[in-house]
């Protein structure tokens, strides 16, 4: 069998897989990240929270109303999504024009209340979701068995991932939402409601957040804590991409992912500290991450 | 305040020099501290739940002993040992607690059972892991009671060798934890005749475990054992379960699941999982009926470590009532001299370095079919005696064994 | 000839003004000193203690974030460093004295902070903040694989020894004072800079950058200096923390400790000398409070709602509002 550094070819081809796949989720979660820091100029540290939030709107809707998968995975977005509006209309409204770091305190501070509270209701040891009927099993790729499910995850990410960039930088909808964050009165005065859209763009980035979380339902354990160590991680990626930039943060997120992916073959223990590592050394080289613009 | 509060201990002390040494509970009260993780990741093993069963075992113990009072006070340990350590600081130093209970993330453990030593109060922790708490830790103001690693390994991975499973492949949680349980797991491997062929590290915590399983799959050993804890062995389990680990022959071991991991997962995930515990709820009637107890008053069945939380309690109130004092070595002595003989432990010993010996249980998780209700998810196995099941003292590095 | 008259009565009521003010400060900081050096009486010396650390580490942050206004998601590596070299140091060579130390531990921190520094400080808001957030996990790393730190067991049982080889610090009231004394000289270091032309210059980098460029500043240096000066204080803090509770773990590395400094400060009001101490001193109380009462499964929600309220109706701190206040009421 042919070898690279002493590992068999057809091993790292799996793990080339398992890379885009956890990638799909890094993208999508960068994604909502980056819509909203670029778009909204918020840090929004309540998103490993919103993510989280997606996933248990899944199990809750499947365990109290018998709400099936696929109705799921739009509905729990949706509701997720509202609720940002709320926060976005009743307290990240109030802070608008401050310096970021009260928006970072104020999400950071919302995370801590819904991670808090969803504890003491359905306490740490996480739900159980069980895998939708359709999804069990997999195909053997001759190199790894890949399980239908994850092949899904891989086709859907990229689904809403491509549909949010074309939206933002090619529909018209999109070139308001960018004008009206550079120059809200002017957009105003065109007779477009920007706190309107401000709210929806908020709703929506965090829409994606809990779009991600009702993906990785049936896959990972579903607790009030799965989406806090994921936060930071998912920053980084953001930041390696560029603040801002929606096409960065997706192709950034599958990098990375395939980067953590060899990372766990060759040494495993510093998979999670590659990333940082990786983001040390794309801002000494490129300030502005690789697909920002040069400030 | 406290000039009194000297004045009448010296005084309580010098009258127990002129009537010999006649023990005395101070203050009249027995203080018991429930320090545990009240919040954070070890939440649902011990946490609010073990409150109760500590609370239980006060009232059925009848909420004295020999006349005084017993109270309670409780704090969430934040998994923090700088937390803890000012929390329980404070509650021997200023208000005179005489027993510490619970006590989970092994950092914690630590720091109270060295803060517990220079007070010379008592310490039973229920819910750690690390055997190295009755080993190089070891104070003499400590019980370990419940469980540790070095079981969990020699249970599961003996079992799991004489059936047949020869190579390995161990999946660690890179951190003292895990390690200590690899290192245990090898060494119960190579003794009785299999090989440990990979051993691979994942960072603490870890959200995806495919690129790990896929390793697992082509490193073609007979069992893949999981040396890690809480959300990453269930985050592993499901994952074994969605690319068919077992499907294709090998077996998964899992060195350490409690019952609340299992019920997580369910049992159509975790059906076939061969795992130690150190107790189960539906193992006959008298741990039948306390558990029904229990989740009266919870709404959950407990996990061993609040049996043993209920169970210690007991004891350590029995010891008490015995001896007349609250004084730790008194009542220590007293707790290793009486065998356990409760629904927790048959024969129960509490050794020298403070290691509470008893049987423990090689329990497989049943199918869905054999399972009839959501928390009946256990079938025993196999009872592995005690002194088969913990360290030998002969091995121990603990300076109260070596000194003897 | 009447107007040299209303300007020099102009000047004399500024400087009477000045000096009134400056008495009040004067007065305000010696009742301060005098409730500090009576606290133990009425309150247990080692959580006065774990506040007084707090307090030293966010006024380090302080000196960064509320004066040269920059934000650094990092800090833990720095209370870390200082926590694990002095617990080492004093576990494995006994016949060293608790201030060697500590002294070398606020060194080791001051060299990370100068290699964070090195690398950070070109870079500006939000990337300047992720990047110190980066090189933070990096150690965080480190720390967990180095064998001396006893992974997530932690370092335990560091002997507290003796100051200078005489007092013993294993007395609560002696660690007491001796931790009150690091903090005030960390303390008065900070209000010296902030006063001092450096700090003037710091201040100038806070309100407009390309200001003190072109005022022919070398404004890197500046801010580098102000770096490695906030480390140095936080590997402090982190020191002194070790020696009070005799150990050392891997939550003083982790970024939510990063992040909870920042909360301190901000809660007690960046850019005031006093805030981030009564910032540090009021989580540090509430955590401690909340976990031991009743309420103990509720800190995290009840931490998150007092940010929250914070950042909506007390933006400048708790400090910064009641000097607001009082600015207010005086004019």
């Amino acid at each position: 069998m042919t070898e690279i550094l002493g590992v068999p070819v057809a091993v790292l081809s799996g793990q080339l897989m398992l890379g885009i796949i956890n990638g799909s989720f890094y993208a999508l979660l960068s994604l909502g990240l980056a819509v909203i820091f670029g778009l909204l100029k918020i840090i929004n540290f309540a998103h490993g929270a919103m993510y989280m939030l997606g996933a248990m709107c899944t199990v809750l809707m499947f365990d109290v109303f018998g709400i099936n998968y696929w109705v799921a995975l739009f509905l729990a977005p949706v509701v997720v999504g509202c609720f940002g509006i709320v926060l976005e209309y009743f307290l990240l409204r109030r802070i608008a024009g401050q310096d970021h770091i009260y928006s970072l305190l104020l999400t950071f501070g919302i995370a801590l209340i819904l991670q808090g509270l969803l504890t003491n209701i359905y306490g740490v040891s996480g739900l159980r979701y069980s895998m939708p009927e359709m999804f069990r099993g997999g195909m053997n790729l001759g190199f790894m068995f890949l399980p239908y499910y994850r092949a899904w995850v891989i086709v859907a990410a990229l689904l809403v991932c491509f549909g949010t960039w074309f939206m933002i930088e090619k529909t018209r909808l999109g070139s308001y939402l960018r004008a009206g964050t550079e120059d809200s009165q002017l957009m105003q005065g065109f007779g477009i409601n920007v706190p309107l859209l401000i709210s929806l763009t908020y709703g929506f980035g965090v829409m994606l957040a809990a779009f991600a979380g009702a993906l990785a339902a049936p896959i990972y354990s579903v607790s009030p804590v799965m989406g806090s160590n994921i936060l930071i991680v998912v920053f980084a990626v953001v930041v390696i991409g560029g603040m801002g930039s929606i096409a960065g943060a997706v192709i950034t997120g599958l990098m990375m992912g395939v980067v953590e992916g060899f990372t766990k073959v060759f040494y495993p223990e510093g998979s999670a500290a590659v990333i940082f590592l990786v983001m040390v050394v794309v801002l000494l080289i490129r300030p502005s991450g690789l697909f920002g613009k040069e400030a | 305040m406290t000039i009194t509060k000297k004045l009448l201990t010296s005084a309580v002390a010098s009258a127990m020099l002129v009537g010999g040494a006649q023990a005395e509970i101070s203050n009249d009260t027995v203080k018991i501290g429930y320090l545990a993780d009240m919040s954070g990741t070890y939440r649902d093993l011990a946490g609010p739940n073990g409150l109760t069963a500590l609370e239980m075992a006060i009232s059925d113990f009848g909420g004295t002993v020999n006349g005084a009072k017993i109270e309670v006070v409780s704090a969430d340990d934040r998994n923090s040992p700088d937390s803890s350590s000012s929390t329980v600081r404070r509650w021997v130093e200023n208000e005179d607690v005489d027993m510490v209970a619970g006590l989970v993330a092994s950092s914690v453990t630590i720091a109270v059972s060295n803060i517990l030593e220079e007070s010379n109060k008592l310490g039973i922790v229920s819910g750690s892991a690390a055997s190295s708490i009755t080993n190089e830790h070891c104070t003499p103001n400590h019980i370990h009671y419940v469980y540790d690693t070095y079981p969990l390994a020699n249970g599961t991975a003996s079992a799991v060798v004489k059936e047949g499973g020869e190579t390995w492949f161990i999946l660690t949680a890179d951190y003292a934890f895990g390690h200590a349980l690899e290192n245990d797991v090898t060494r119960v491997v190579e003794e009785n005749g299999g090989e440990v062929i990979q051993t691979v590290r994942h960072p603490f915590p870890t959200s995806d475990f495919s690129s790990f399983i896929l390793q697992a799959q082509s490193s073609g050993a007979d069992v893949v054992a999981l040396a890690n804890a809480g959300a990453d062995t269930t985050n592993a389990i499901t994952t074994a379960g969605e690319f068919g680990l077992t499907q294709s022959g090998q077996t998964l071991a899992a060195l350490l699941l409690f019952l609340t991991d299992v019920h997580a997962l369910g049992a159509q995930t975790a059906q076939g999982i061969q795992l130690t515990t150190g107790w189960y709820w539906d193992m006959n009637d008298e741990t039948r009926e306390w558990s029904d107890r229990f989740m009266e008053e919870t709404g959950v069945r407990p996990t061993m470590v609040h049996a043993g939380i209920y169970s210690s309690t007991i004891q350590y109130l029995n010891a008490v009532k015995a001896t007349g004092s609250d004084d730790s070595q008194t009542v220590r002595k007293q707790m290793m001299d009486t065998p356990i003989n409760d629904m927790f432990a048959k024969n129960g010993i509490i050794r020298e370095d403070g290691r509470m010996v008893h049987d423990m249980y090689l329990a497989e998780v049943k199918t869905p079919e054999e399972s009839e209700n959501e928390w009946d998810l256990y079938e025993i196995v196999r009872t592995i005696p005690g002194d088969e099941a913990y360290r030998p003292l002969s091995e121990s590095k603990c300076k109260l064994v070596t000194q003897n | 000839m009447a107007t040299t008259t209303t300007q020099t009565d102009i000047q004399q009521s500024i400087v009477k003004q000045q000096k009134a003010e400056q008495r009040k400060k004067l007065i305000l900081n010696l009742v301060l000193l005098a409730l500090l050096l009576l606290a133990p009486a009425v309150f247990y010396p080692v959580f006065l203690m774990k506040i007084l650390c707090f307090a030293l580490f966010a006024v380090a942050l302080n000196l960064l974030l509320g004066y040269t206004g920059l934000l650094s998601f990092g800090h833990a590596a720095f209370l870390a460093a200082g926590s694990y070299t002095t617990g080492y140091l004093l576990s494995s060579f006994p016949g060293l004295t608790t201030e060697m130390g500590i002294v070398v531990g606020t060194v080791a921190s001051l060299v990370l902070g100068l290699g964070f520094g090195l690398v950070a400080i070109r870079r500006q808001g939000i990337y300047f903040a992720m990047i110190t957030l980066a090189l933070a996990q990096l150690v965080y790393f480190f720390f967990v694989q180095a064998p001396f730190t006893g992974g997530e067991d932690g370092m335990h049982g560091v002997p507290r020894g003796y100051l200078l080889g005489m007092v013993d610090l294993n007395d609560n009231t002696a660690m007491y004072y001796f931790v009150l004394a690091v903090f005030l000289a960390g303390y008065l270091l900070v209000q010296r800079i902030v006063g001092s032309p450096f700090g003037q210059v710091l201040k100038a980098i806070k309100q407009n950058e390309p200001r003190a460029v072109s005022l022919g500043y070398n404004v890197d240096r500046y801010k580098l200096m102000a770096f490695v000066l906030s480390a140095g204080l936080a590997g402090l803090a982190g020191s002194v923390k070790t020696v009070v509770f005799q150990l050392a773990s891997l939550n003083d590395a982790h970024w939510h400790m990063s992040g909870e400094v920042i909360l301190m400060t901000l809660l007690g009001g960046t850019g005031t000398l006093l805030g981030p101490v009564v910032g540090a001193g009021f989580v540090v109380t509430l955590e401690y409070q909340l976990s031991q009462g009743p309420l103990g499964d509720w800190v995290d929600p009840i931490l998150g709602a007092i940010f929250v309220l914070t950042v909506l109706a007390f933006r400048s701190g708790i400090v910064g509002e009641i000097q607001n206040f009082m600015r207010k009421n005086l004019s």
